[in-house]
C-alpha cells in the first residue's frame, strides 16, 4: 500500500545575509491515512520548516534539493506552481494548525466568516451550506454558543476556545493530512488536555493522517502513533512509540528522556545534556549531534561517519553512527 | 518566626479595570487573601494555571506591586520589614535582599550592553561597590559561580545561547547578594536538554550562597523535581498547599488531582487518565461566589454548588493544607 504521504531525502536551505543555512537535512518521513506521526526536538531543529515544506509555505529565499520528493496522494508536491495544484496542498489536501491560533485568524474578519470563505475556495458548495458545515464544526469541536462565536471575532475568544475554534477551521474542508504545529504548547495543561483529547477523537472519526509536532516527549507518548525525533535538521531516530520512548537507541533520545523530569520518578536526579545547541550556521559535519554526545568514538567525534538511519528493530531506524558510537562508547 | 525568611499575611492585591471610559470602573481580584510562610533556605513552589496570580503575588511580595490589604514581613537577621509599612531608605535596603530573575532570558538582557556591564547594572544602580574594581571583582564572582567563562563577559548578549542567558540573567540577580529570590517562570523558555542545567545550577546556588526561592512555575514536573514546599493558585486563591513530595503523591483538593492528572505521561501505555476539567478558568473581574473552582470542579459536593462555603484553608496533616470546602 502506498502512504498517504512520503517525504524522501528532503533537504530544505535558507539564504540568509550571514550564509546559507541548512535547516533540515536528507530527513525521509510517512504518514498513513488514520496515523498520528509525531515529529519531536528541540527549538530549531527543523520541526516547523519540515511542515512547511509539505504546504509550500517557505518563503523566497528557501531552496529544496533536486532530488527531494514529497510525494502526496501519489504527486509530488515539490513540483507544484500552479494556482490550481497549490490550492490542493493550502486548505484542500491539507491543512495546517498553528501553535498560536491568532496567526491564522485575519483579526478583522469574524471567525465564521473565514470559515466560510475557505470552504468556498475549496469545495464547490453554497454560501449557507458552508454556513452549517461551519457551525456543526464549531459544535463538533466543543464550542458552546457556535451560532454565537460564528459571528465573533478570534480575540473575543479564550485561548482555548481560540485553538479550537482554528481546528474546526481547519478540519471544516475535511482535508486527508493535518499538520499540527505545537498546537498545545500555548495551553494551559488542563486545557492542553481537552485540546488532545479532541484531536485524538476527530482524527479517529475522520480517519486523516496527523503530522503532530512538539517538543514536549509527554505530549507525543499521548498522541502518536509513530515518531520521529529531530536534532539540528535531522531525523536521528525513528519508530513505533513505544519503542522510542521505551527503547531508544540513540544518545540524543535518550538523552532528552533523561534530562526531562519525571513526576512519577521524583529522586531521579536531572541530567542535562551537556553544551548547547549549535548555531545552524555551525552546523557539524558528519553527526551533527557530535558536540555534545557524551560517547568518546574517535571517528564520530571528528565528523568522519556520515548521518544515515538503518533499521535495528521493525520499524525502528537509529542513525548508524549513534548505534557505532554507543556500543564504542 | 525564627526560621521564617517571608511571611505573607492575607494578602490580597487588586486591580482597577475599566472597559473603556465610559464604562463601569471594575475592580480584578487577582491575589486573594494569601496566607504563606516562606522558610529560610527553602525552595518554595508556586504553580496554577495561566492568569492564577502566581506574577501578581511573586511581585507583591517584592515590593513591586500594591498590596491591597494584607502586609508581607520580610525576616532579615537584625530586623523584620514589614513591605506595606516602608520608607526609602528600608525599601532600597530590601532591594538588595530580594531579587527577581526573568522569565524569557531574549527579551531580559539589553543587547547594547556586554555581559560584565548587564551583571555590574545592578551594583552600579544601587550604589553597592565604590570603585571599577571592586564592582569588576563581584561581577567576575558571581559569573563564575553561574559558569560563565572570564571571556563571556566582554561579548554581548545576542552572542549567546539561551541556557547561557539565563545564566547572565541568574548571575545579574544574585550580584547584590541577596537572600531572596523570586524566579518566575525561569526555565519555561528554555529547552529540556538545557532546562535541567539551569535547575541544577539554581539548586548549587542555593546552598552555596543560602538563598530562599520563590519558584514560579506553571510546569509541576519542574516544580516537584526542585521544590520543598509548593502552593497550588487558582483564580487568585491558594487551594492546595505542602511539603512538595507529600502534596504530589497525595494530593486533596479536587483542583490539584485534576492538574497532576492532565500531565501528559511519557508513558505510551497510560493514556487519557487525565480527569477532564469542563470549561476554562472563570474571568478575575467576577469570580464565582463561594468555592472559586466550582464551575469546574468535577465532582461538586451539595453544599458547593450555591456558593455558600468560604474559601479558607485547612491543616489536614501537619504542613499540608487544603481548601476547606473540599475537606468536608
Ligand atoms: N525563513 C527562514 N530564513 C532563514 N532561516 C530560517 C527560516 N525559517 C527557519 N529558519 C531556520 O531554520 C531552522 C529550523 O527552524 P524551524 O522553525 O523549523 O525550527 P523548529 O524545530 O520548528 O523550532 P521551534 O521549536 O523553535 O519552533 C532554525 O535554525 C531557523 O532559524
Ligand atoms: N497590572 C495589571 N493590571 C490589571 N490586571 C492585571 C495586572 N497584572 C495582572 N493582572 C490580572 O491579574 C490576574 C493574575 O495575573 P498574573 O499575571 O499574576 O497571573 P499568572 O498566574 O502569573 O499567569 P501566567 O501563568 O500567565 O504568567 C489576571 O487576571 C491578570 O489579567
Ligand atoms: S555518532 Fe558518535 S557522536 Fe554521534 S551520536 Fe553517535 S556516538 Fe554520539
Ligand atoms: S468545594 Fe466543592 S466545588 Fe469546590 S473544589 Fe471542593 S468539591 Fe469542588
Ligand atoms: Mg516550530
Ligand atoms: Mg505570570
Amino acid at each position: 500500500m502506498s502512504h498517504l504521504l512520503e517525504v524522501k531525502n528532503l533537504d530544505v536551505k535558507f539564504d540568509t545575509d550571514e550564509g546559507r543555512i541548512t535547516a533540515v537535512e536528507n530527513i525521509s518521513l510517512s504518514v498513513d491515512q488514520g496515523e498520528v506521526l509525531g515529529i519531536v526536538g528541540e527549538s530549531g531543529s527543523g520541526k516547523s520548516v519540515t511542515a512547511k515544506s509539505i504546504m509550500k509555505l517557505n518563503p523566497g529565499n528557501t531552496s529544496y534539493n533536486e532530488d527531494a520528493e514529497i510525494i502526496l496522494d501519489n504527486e509530488n508536491v515539490l513540483q507544484f506552481t500552479s494556482k490550481q495544484d497549490l490550492k490542493k496542498i493550502r486548505g484542500g489536501k491539507v491543512s495546517m494548525i498553528f501553535q498560536e491560533p491568532m496567526a491564522s485568524f485575519a483579526p478583522a474578519i469574524k471567525i465564521g466568516a473565514q470559515m466560510v470563505e475557505q470552504l468556498l475556495i475549496h469545495k464547490n458548495i453554497n454560501k449557507d451550506e458552508a454556513k452549517s458545515i461551519s457551525i456543526n464544526m464549531l459544535k463538533r469541536v466543543g464550542i458552546a454558543d457556535a451560532e454565537k462565536r460564528f459571528n465573533q471575532y478570534a480575540f473575543e475568544l479564550s485561548g482555548g476556545m481560540r485553538q479550537r475554534a482554528m481546528i474546526a477551521m481547519a478540519l471544516s474542508t475535511m482535508p486527508k493530512l493535518l499538520l499540527a504545529d505545537e498546537p498545545t504548547t500555548a495551553l494551559d495543561v488542563t486545557i492542553q488536555a481537552q485540546v488532545i483529547n479532541l484531536i485524538k477523537d476527530i482524527i479517529k472519526e475522520y480517519q486523516m493522517g496527523v503530522i503532530f509536532i512538539t517538543h514536549d516527549l509527554g505530549v507525543i507518548a499521548q498522541v502518536a502513533d509513530h515518531v520521529a525525533v529531530m536534532y539540528l535538521g535531522s531525523v536521528v531516530e525513528k519508530g513505533p512509540v513505544n519503542e522510542i520512548l521505551k527503547n531508544p537507541k540513540h544518545p540524543y533520545t535518550k538523552g532528552l528522556l533523561q534530562a526531562l523530569p519525571d513526576i512519577n520518578n521524583l529522586d531521579a536526579p536531572l541530567s542535562p545534556i551537556p553544551g548547547n545547541i549549535p548555531s545552524p550556521l555551525d552546523r557539524p559535519t558528519g553527526c551533527v549531534f557530535r558536540t555534545r554526545c557524551p560517547h568518546h568514538n574517535p571517528e564520530g567525534k571528528d565528523g568522519k561517519i556520515e548521518m544515515k538511519l538503518i533499521e535495528v528493530e521493525t520499524g525502528h531506524w537509529v542513525d548508524q553512527c549513534g548505534i557505532k558510537c554507543g556500543q564504542n562508547g | 518566626m525564627g526560621d521564617n525568611l517571608i511571611s505573607v499575611n492575607n494578602v490580597s492585591v487588586n486591580f482597577d479595570y475599566q472597559e473603556n471610559f465610559i464604562s463601569k470602573k471594575q475592580k480584578i481580584h487577582a491575589v486573594n487573601n494569601i496566607n504563606i510562610k516562606i522558610k529560610k533556605g527553602s525552595f518554595f513552589g508556586l504553580v496554577g494555571e495561566s492568569g492564577s496570580g502566581k506574577t501578581t503575588l511573586g511581585r507583591a511580595i517584592l515590593g513591586a506591586n500594591k498590596i491591597s490589604s494584607g502586609n508581607v514581613i520580610f525576616h532579615d537577621d537584625e530586623r523584620d520589614y514589614d513591605l506595606t509599612d516602608m520608607n526609602k531608605q528600608d525599601l532600597k535596603e530590601y532591594r538588595k535582599k530580594a531579587q527577581l530573575i526573568f522569565q524569557d532570558p531574549y527579551a531580559a538582557l539589553s543587547p547594547r550592553m556586554t555581559v560584565r556591564d548587564i551583571i555590574a547594572e545592578p551594583l552600579e544602580v544601587m550604589k553597592i561597590t565604590n570603585s571599577r574594581e571592586e564592582t569588576d571583582e563581584r561581577v567576575r564572582d558571581i559569573a563564575a559561580k553561574c559558569r560563565l567563562n572570564i571571556e563571556h563577559l566582554r561579548r554581548f548578549p545576542h552572542a549567546f545561547s539561551g541556557g547561557q542567558r539565563q545564566r547572565i540573567s541568574i548571575a545579574r540577580a544574585l550580584v547584590s547578594n541577596p537572600k531572596f529570590i523570586v524566579a518566575d517562570e525561569s526555565v519555561a523558555a528554555l529547552d529540556v536538554s538545557i532546562q535541567a542545567d539551569i535547575l541544577n545550577l539554581l539548586k548549587q546556588l542555593q546552598s552555596e550562597l543560602n538563598l530562599t526561592y520563590l519558584f514560579i512555575s506553571h510546569d509541576l514536573s519542574v516544580v516537584a523535581h526542585v521544590c520543598d514546599v509548593v502552593a497550588v493558585m487558582y483564580l487568585g486563591h491558594i487551594v492546595e498547599m505542602g511539603p512538595s513530595r507529600e502534596l504530589f503523591k497525595n494530593p486533596k483538593h479536587s483542583y490539584t488531582k485534576a492538574l497532576l492528572s492532565s500531565i501528559p505521561s511519557i508513558d505510551p501505555e497510560k493514556r487519557s487518565e487525565a480527569i477532564e476539567l469542563k470549561g476554562e478558568i472563570p474571568s478575575a473581574l467576577n469570580p464565582p461566589p463561594g468555592c472559586v473552582f466550582r464551575t469546574r470542579c468535577p465532582n461538586p459536593g451539595v453544599d458547593c454548588k450555591g456558593g455558600e462555603i468560604n474559601m479558607g484553608l485547612t491543616e489536614v496533616e501537619p504542613g499540608h493544607w487544603v481548601d476547606q470546602c473540599c475537606v468536608i
